[in-house]
Formats: structure tokens, sequence, C-alpha cells
């Protein structure tokens, strides 16, 4: 950073120090960061007698893929990942038409309403209902328990996404669209072939804070679902994490206790991360210069 | 808020899009209806704390008892502990958090190797894309009492276990920890970004002047950095009544010995709805909350205003 200055000013002693304190601090939280998931991985892999014996350690004494093997042979985790997959693509495409059609409208400038509309938006970040009656109006007025749909329509429009969105169109230069309303072409058209094609750095951040709050989420099943086969990734975690012998349960189930000495329950909640989390560790370095770029695109105001 | 003031402000203007913008207004009439629906149809739902509510007469057919679920609250036990928690778990979450995003933000734009730095911040990042439900799970991989990580080490070093599923003492200690390890980093990028958008010459000129770097960062660094701090420690003082539900139910779950410290509002109004079916009252605790957190966006926001102008939301 100070590459100007590296031949004009000796660095001293004091500022070594310092940067190596600074070097020592980020190395130790960023293996804290790691840490967990290294252990998770590894553990998923332990021999499950040796964890029953050892407890939870960063490089197993003995190393299985029994885990694995009890995931792969039991339906409920290749159940919840298609649930998963589901809401989040159909969600998030559902999410991302809704926001960017009413993020552009606020974003024109000659819309008169459109103060009053961000109003309507950011109130419902201030104030809201709570939890008893959107409860009481998603299962007995809409009657949506146990619907794959429950788990996409109440959450279809984040109001803090939708704010950012209108803030991404309004950096847009308004000569693009008022040219193309030279040529006869409507707001619609405007949005779908001229305005959405020219943000998509915009697009696929706010694409991927939905996909991100689809793929992880469990609340909505926790309230409204009771039907095994609409649970969702991060529900099953949580079914696991209160059983103690969710494992066992589901070897029994599918008849498959015999095939294994002991069978692996404390590897298999560690094998259930690993797939959970599995696709965002993936994806992540690709991804990531999107969330940072959400973050820092300015703050949002009502 | 003044309703009349824009009702009259909406109209005519409400009037003339009709006319001349029908296409913008057709682009937001789905997201409109689902906020009607999902957001302000719950808000006429609230009059639900107002009553003794039973789910046989419906909201229209329960009878009316005015304050009676409010003042059977206040006057709980439950009132002062939920509260308590909330506000003092999250007052802990949001000082140990900013502090350390910034200790993390300075500490990155300090480092000269630019890969390393590259490669730390996607690491301090990660956690916060993990669900709750993930921590929870590797919560237990490293706090149980027989198969835990952090038990294993108390017996090789010949000391007792400690039994951290039973105490409540620990856990705002144990969930302040996680809230950091999980959103430190990601609270960083925006320090970071104010201080890659300062102007490098003040530097390179107190660099000139002999300035040590600790010198740099004591007065240059930090006063910059003021008001994005400000900014940021006002927002979310402004959302200090909610209780992080996803985290603390997915944590602690049902485990009533550690109720006492980390009960929050939000959690109380669950169980409330959830396993005490008192409908009224739940309703009742969320209207106090969604009041509460009201009042507090608009006391941040006012001091927002005196303290920096430009940082307020609206």
């Amino acid at each position: 950073m100070f590459k100007l200055n590296k031949n004009k000013i000796k660095r001293s002693f004091s500022d070594r120090i310092t940067e190596f304190i600074f070097y020592a601090f980020i190395t130790v939280f960023a293996l804290a960061c790691l840490f967990p998931f290294a252990l998770v991985v590894t553990s998923s892999f332990a021999d499950e007698v040796s964890l029953a014996k050892e407890g939870y350690k960063l490089i197993p004494s003995k190393w299985s893929l029994d885990a694995y093997r009890l995931l792969l042979q039991t339906k409920s985790v290749f159940n919840s990942y298609k649930v998963t997959i589901f809401i989040t693509v159909v969600g998030t495409m559902l999410s991302m038409m809704f926001t960017s059609a009413m993020a552009y409208a606020m974003s024109v400038k000659n819309f008169r309403i459109r103060n009053g509309l961000s109003l309507f938006v950011y109130f419902t970040m201030l104030f809201s209902g709570g939890l008893v009656a959107s409860y009481l109006l998603i299962s007995n007025v809409l009657n949506l328990k146990d619907s794959i749909w429950v788990l996409i329509l109440p959450s279809l429009i984040q109001p803090y996404n939708m704010l950012l969105m209108r803030n991404f169109f309004a950096g847009i230069p308004d000569s693009l669209a008022e040219s193309a309303k030279i040529d006869g072409a409507n707001d619609i058209r405007i949005l779908m072939s001229i305005i959405l094609p020219i943000s998509l750095p915009g697009i696929a951040t706010i694409g991927l804070f939905y996909a991100l709050s689809y793929w992880n989420e469990w609340y909505k099943v926790l309230l409204y679902m009771n039907d095994e086969n609409l649970y969702t990734l991060q529900y099953l975690i949580m079914k696991i994490l209160r059983e103690i012998n969710y494992a066992a349960s589901e070897a029994a189930q599918y008849d498959l206790t015999s095939g294994f000495s002991l069978l692996p329950s404390y590897s298999y909640r560690m094998a259930t991360i690993v797939v959970t989390i599995g696709p965002i560790i993936l994806l992540y370095p690709a991804l990531q210069k999107y969330f940072v770029k959400g973050l820092t695109v300015g703050s949002v105001k009502g | 808020m003044k309703e009349e003031v824009r009702k009259r402000g909406i109209f005519p203007n409400l009037r003339y899009d009709i006319h001349h913008n029908k296409f913008l207004i057709l682009l937001c009439i789905p997201a409109v209806l689902w906020f009607l629906l999902f957001a302000y149809v719950p808000m006429a739902g609230l009059v639900i704390a107002f009553q003794k509510y039973n789910p046989a007469n419906g909201i229209f057919g329960s009878e009316f008892v005015g304050l009676e679920n409010f003042k059977f609250f206040i006057g709980s036990s439950d009132f002062f502990r939920v509260t308590f928690n909330t506000l003092f778990l999250n007052a802990l979450f949001i000082a140990s958090t900013m502090v350390t995003s910034i200790i993390i933000a300075i500490v990155l734009s300090e480092l000269t190797n630019k890969y390393f730095v590259k490669v730390t911040q996607s690491v301090v990042i990660l956690p916060h894309f993990i669900s709750w439900t993930v921590v929870a799970l590797l919560t237990q991989a490293f706090l149980n009492t027989d198969k835990g990580m952090i038990n294993q080490l108390l017996v090789s070093m010949g000391t007792d276990r400690m039994n951290f599923n039973s105490n409540a003492d620990y856990w705002p200690y144990i969930l302040t920890i996680m809230k950091v390890w999980q959103g430190a980093g990601y609270g960083s990028i925006v320090y970071l970004a104010a201080i890659t958008g300062m102007d490098r010459e003040i530097y390179e000129a107190a660099r000139v002047d002999g300035a040590s770097r600790l010198q740099c960062i004591r007065y240059l660094t930090l006063p910059l950095l003021k008001g994005t701090a400000i900014l940021l420690f006002i927002m979310s003082v402004g959302k200090i009544f909610n209780g992080d539900f996803g985290m603390i139910y997915a944590i602690i779950g049902n485990n009533t010995l550690l109720y006492p410290t980390t009960d929050v509002i939000d959690t109380y109004i669950y169980r409330m709805l959830m396993e005490s079916q008192n409908i009224g009252m739940s309703s009742a605790v969320g209207l106090y909350q969604s009041l509460m957190g009201f009042a507090m966006v608009m006391i941040t926001n006012k001091i927002a205003k005196k303290v920096s102008p430009e940082s307020a939301i609206f």
C-alpha cells in the first residue's frame, strides 16, 4: 500500500512489529473461520467407533466412508435437496420478477408516485404485523400449510432488496430509456430489452441474496410444514440436531442397520452438513465479488 | 405517520401517472399486491393483540379485552427477562461485531501482500453464508459434554468437563463469539470500502513526515471511519429490539435450562404461539416489540440527523 514511499522511508522497527502483529491476528482469525469447516469435513469421514471413543478430532484416527454410504442409501437428504433446489430456483426467479419490475418503476424520474411507493415499501421494514397475524393469515386464510408454496410466496419480496435494486436502476443514465421511448417502446419493453441487460451485475447480486435466503430457509418449514417430504435441507439439519438418534431411525426405516458394524450417527450428522453447505462453498469463490458489491453499492435510503 | 399529507400528495400524482405512466403502474401492481397481502394485512391483524382470541370465532368474533394482554405480559416475570435478554444480547453482538469488523478492515487495509489480503478476506466472509442450523450442529461438535472438542481438550489437560448445555451463564458469551465468527468478516467489507475510498495522499504525506503505522491508524484511519461507524451503529441500535430468532432458536432450541439468559422476545413470541397457543398474548408481545422497534428507529434516526445529517436514513 505504501509502495511509493518504500524507498524514501526506512520502515522502522515498530512498524515491522505492527505489521507482524497484523499478519498474526488476521491469520488466526481466518484459521478460526476455516477450522469448523475442516472439522466437519474430516469428521464426516471418520470411523464411527473411533469417533464415539475419542470425540470429534481434526484428524480422526481411523477413516471411513460409512456416513456417506448411509447418506446415499436413505432418501431424506436426496428428497430435501430436490425441495431446496426447487424453492431456490423458482423462488429466486419469481422474486426477481416481482422485485425488478417495481424497482424499475420506482427508479423512473417522471413517475410521480415513486416517492409514495418508496415509503409504502420502506414502512414495511420499520413496522410489522408480527408473527401471529402472518401465521394466521398464511395457515388459516390462505391455507398454505403443507404446500411447497409457503416456502416461496411469503418471502417473495424483501423490501431491502427492492430498494437496493431501485438504486442500481437509478444509476443508469436516463438518456438510454428516453431515446427508446422516442422510438416508440413502452416501459415494459424498455425494462426487458434495455435496462435488464445492462444491469446484469446488479441483478446477479440481488439474485444471489435471494437465492441464498431460499437455500437457507428453515423457519417457514418449522412454522408451516408437517409433511416430511417437503423439508428443506436446513430443516433436515435442524431435525438431525434435535433428534440424537436420527441416523438410527433413518437406517431402520430403510432397513439398512445390518450393513454397519456401528451405525455412523455422529459422522452422519457431519456428512449431512457437508452435502448441505457444499454447493455454497463450491460456488462461493466465483460469486463472492457480487456479494461484496451488493454491500458497497451505497446505502439504501427510503 | 402523516397520513393526511400523504394522501393529498399521492392522489393527483396517481391520476397523472394513470394517464402518462400506465406501463409503470402495471409493473408495480404485482409487488404492490404482495405488500398489501403479506405486509399490510398482518398489520391490521394486530387487532388480535386487544382480543381474547378464540380460533373458533376468528378475528371478527373474538372478545375485545382492551389492554388485558399487555397488562398480563408486563405484570409477568417474563416481561423483564425477555426484554433484558434481547437488549443485552444485541448490545453484546453489536459492540463486539463492530469492534472486530473495524479491526479486520484496518488490518486488511494495512497489509501489503495483495494476494494474501484477497484470500484472507474471502475466508473471513465465508461464515456469513452458512445458516444458523449448520452452526448449531457445529456448536455441538465443540461444546457437547461427551464428544465435544473443548471437553476433549479439557479432559486431556486433566481438568473437569464443562457442562455447557446446562449452564446458562456461559451462553451470552458463547453466542457473542458465534456472532462475531459469523458476522465480523462480512461487516468488515463496508469499513474496508470506506478505507480504500480515502485519499491516499494524506497517508503518504503523514508517512513522509515520519508518522508510524500505528500513528497513521490512530490519527487518520480511525477518525475517517467515524462517520461510517456511527451510521452503522445507529442502524443496528434501531434494530435492538429484534432478537435473532434464527440464531437463538437454532442453537438453544428447547433447552429450557438456558432460557434465563437466552430467551429473547422473538423466541418468546414463537413459544406463546406454537406451544402455549396463547394467540392474543403472543400478538400483544409482537405489537410491543414492533412499537419499541419503530420508536428506536425514529429516535436513532433523529440522533443521526443531528450527528451527521447525510447519514440519516430518511
